[in-house]
């Protein structure tokens, strides 16, 4: 016992790291403070949030949450409409980005030619490095124009019989906000995928394709059963980009405070009454609430991360374990 | 005895026309997402070209209301957060970066490359605010320097995930060389790891200055935005997005050309800098805002 801790600290005296020497600690030591500060910067931002939201919270309790109330003057808050415009933003253009990211990346993995695959490839991928603020310039002035003067008529004529596509299509509003929404976090979801898709085994496809199957029923029987779960996580990180995203958002989306009942009404998403009124705070209990707002935003996308990362750190885990 | 297909010809029919179909939907799919690239890039070329002089990058706004004028202060503005920001923040996100490649075999390397992914994940605005509830309200201002913080937080995950992984890729070969002639393990890491991998690592600073170029939502708060031409960090400054947002959500026509033309600069550098990067050094490595 003795001698076996005595030969471990040996051990470590003469190896290749060792404690004692200066070099050796003062690199330690550094590297390991820049680690701390990327721990105490994400514990500083729930802290700080929920020391300058604690008025608010003490004020309003949790009804917080679903009270549509937002009156500065009156001083009475609630973020009820936030969340509910939040959310329903954010899910139609999961859904919609989704739906086509996937066919892209099918596309680019399954079918296209090397020729075709990595220029348009590259340019879904161009797509999120335009700055957020320039997708709200151009959506405000081209695709808000758009969908007021020609795309908003032509849906309300022949979809108006189905509950919420009435309406007056205006420049902003709801539906400009999820078509934005959808485009910025295409990408994402596209980049995720592909590598998902391209990860399946070359052994399942030629299994199923060496039993007949054309290369469709190959695509739904042995490759997206195989990449299901890493779409999934990709899915999910798409839908904290769509959560967090604000200049663009605010833009488009009408800012209105109110839950909306058609698809071309005005809204306001979480991040878009914080972007749009924080600077003009009428009273201090405002802030706070805005700040609550921000700590709630804070909450939503850091469990939507966790999850997204569990998942896609589970399926990469799986994929290796079937590989062996 | 011959098996006879010819009763199976209209099933297999059937599932040719499926497929087909699929296809060509996952082409429509495709043709779809590139629309929008090209209408944007359309856009700002047919409003933005006409609108380019070099008055914008000479001359501080007007009055508000009297066209004319420039973006200087927005440019200069810019220009010091972001390299404020880069200051701050890329010896952290190294320091980080080569720590995790170095010891983040066990546990608590896991926790920490975790929490580096979900920090990538936060929104920008929230980081705005937080700098804001940690900086400006106990300072009482909004200063460039809070801007810069704000920037540095947000590069930081994509600096440390990309030095990470440059520095893996640092040849065990060499190491062991250096360690071997005897060199202490700091020296190991300082002389032979770190200038082995400082390509890939410079690589990861450049994608990363060009995300925090285009973020306007944590200036917001912070950096507040400033009319007239300014370098002193303590005080408000403006930014190239900042003043975008401003003019684009303005009233007057002439602010929503100008808007245009600068979204015009600002994206022909952020794609110039991904095309470069990609030309160099492979599809790896993308921008992402």
């Amino acid at each position: 016992m003795t001698s076996e801790t005595l030969m471990r600290s040996r051990r470590r005296r003469m190896g290749l790291r060792n404690p004692y020497r200066p070099g050796d600690w003062t690199l330690n030591v550094l590297m390991a403070a820049a680690a701390v500060v990327v721990i105490l910067t994400i514990a500083g931002l729930f802290v700080v949030l929920t020391k300058t939201a604690w008025p608010s919270i003490r004020e309003f309790g949790l009804p917080f949450i679903w009270e549509t109330t937002w009156d500065p003057p009156k001083k009475e808050f609630g973020a009820g409409a936030f969340i509910v415009g939040t959310v329903i933003t954010s899910v139609v253009a999961l859904v919609a980005a989704t739906t086509v990211a996937v066919l892209v990346a099918l596309y680019l993995v399954e079918v296209a030619p090397g020729w075709i695959g990595r220029p348009v490839s590259y340019m879904v991928e161009l797509l999120a490095a335009i700055p957020s603020v320039v997708y709200g310039l151009w959506g405000v002035f081209v695709l808000g124009v758009f969908i007021r003067d020609q795309m908003g008529p032509v849906m309300v004529d022949y979809l108006g019989w189905i509950p919420f596509f009435d309406g007056t299509p205006l420049i902003t509003g709801l539906f400009s906000a999820v078509v934005i929404l959808s485009i910025m976090i295409l990408p994402t979801v596209m980049a995720v995928s592909r590598d998902v898709i391209a990860a399946v085994p070359r052994s399942q496809r030629e299994g199923i394709l060496a039993l007949g199957a054309t290369r469709w029923e190959m695509i739904r029987l042995s490759v997206l059963p195989y990449a299901r779960s890493g779409i999934l996580g990709a899915a999910i990180l798409g839908l904290a980009r769509a959560v967090g995203e604000t200049l663009a958002v605010t833009l488009v989306i009408g800012n209105r405070v109110a839950i909306p009942h058609t698809i071309f009404d005005g809204a306001y998403t979480m991040s878009s009454v914080i972007a749009n009124q924080f600077a003009e705070v009428e009273n201090d209990m405002h802030r706070a609430a805005l700040m609550e707002v921000a700590l709630l935003l804070l909450g939503i996308t850091f469990l939507i991360n966790v999850g997204a990362r569990l998942l896609i750190w589970r399926v990469t885990r799986g994929q290796r374990a079937v590989v062996e | 005895m011959s098996i006879n297909v010819q009763p199976r010809e209209h099933l297999y029919r059937r599932r040719r026309a499926t497929d087909r179909a699929m296809t060509a939907l996952m082409v429509a799919a495709t043709v779809a997402a590139v629309v929008p690239l090209v209408l944007i890039v359309f856009f700002l070329l047919k409003e933005g070209l006409g609108s380019l002089n070099l008055d914008l990058i000479t001359q501080d706004p007007n009055r508000p209301g009297r066209p004319g004028g420039g973006f200087r202060n927005s440019i200069v503005g810019s220009g010091i957060m972001v390299g404020l920001a880069l200051a701050i923040g890329v010896p952290i996100a190294v320091g980080c970066g080569v720590c995790l490649a170095e010891y983040g075999q066990g546990k608590v390397g896991t926790v920490v490359r975790f929490l580096v992914d979900v920090l990538a994940g936060i929104p920008s605005i929230t980081v705005g605010l937080f700098v804001y509830g940690l900086i400006v309200l106990p300072q009482g201002e909004f200063t460039a320097f809070a801007g810069a913080v704000a920037l540095a937080i947000i590069l930081l995950p994509t600096v440390a995930r990309i030095t990470e992984e440059m520095v893996l890729l640092v040849p065990r070969s060499l190491r062991e060389a250096s360690l071997a002639l005897g060199a202490p393990y700091w020296k190991t890491v300082m002389r032979i790891v770190l200038p082995s991998a400082m390509p890939g690592i410079i690589t990861g600073i450049v994608l990363g200055l060009s995300r925090i170029a285009g973020e306007a939502a944590p200036l917001l708060f912070t950096a507040l935005g400033n009319n007239f031409y300014s370098t002193d960090v303590f005080q408000a400054m403006d930014a190239l997005p900042l003043r975008i947002f401003v003019f684009a959500t303005g009233p007057y026509d002439y602010w929503h050309e100008q808007a245009w033309a600068m979204s015009l600069v600002l994206v022909a550098i952020i794609f110039g800098i991904s095309l470069a990067v990609r030309a160099l050094f492979g599809t790896r490595v993308t921008v992402r805002q």
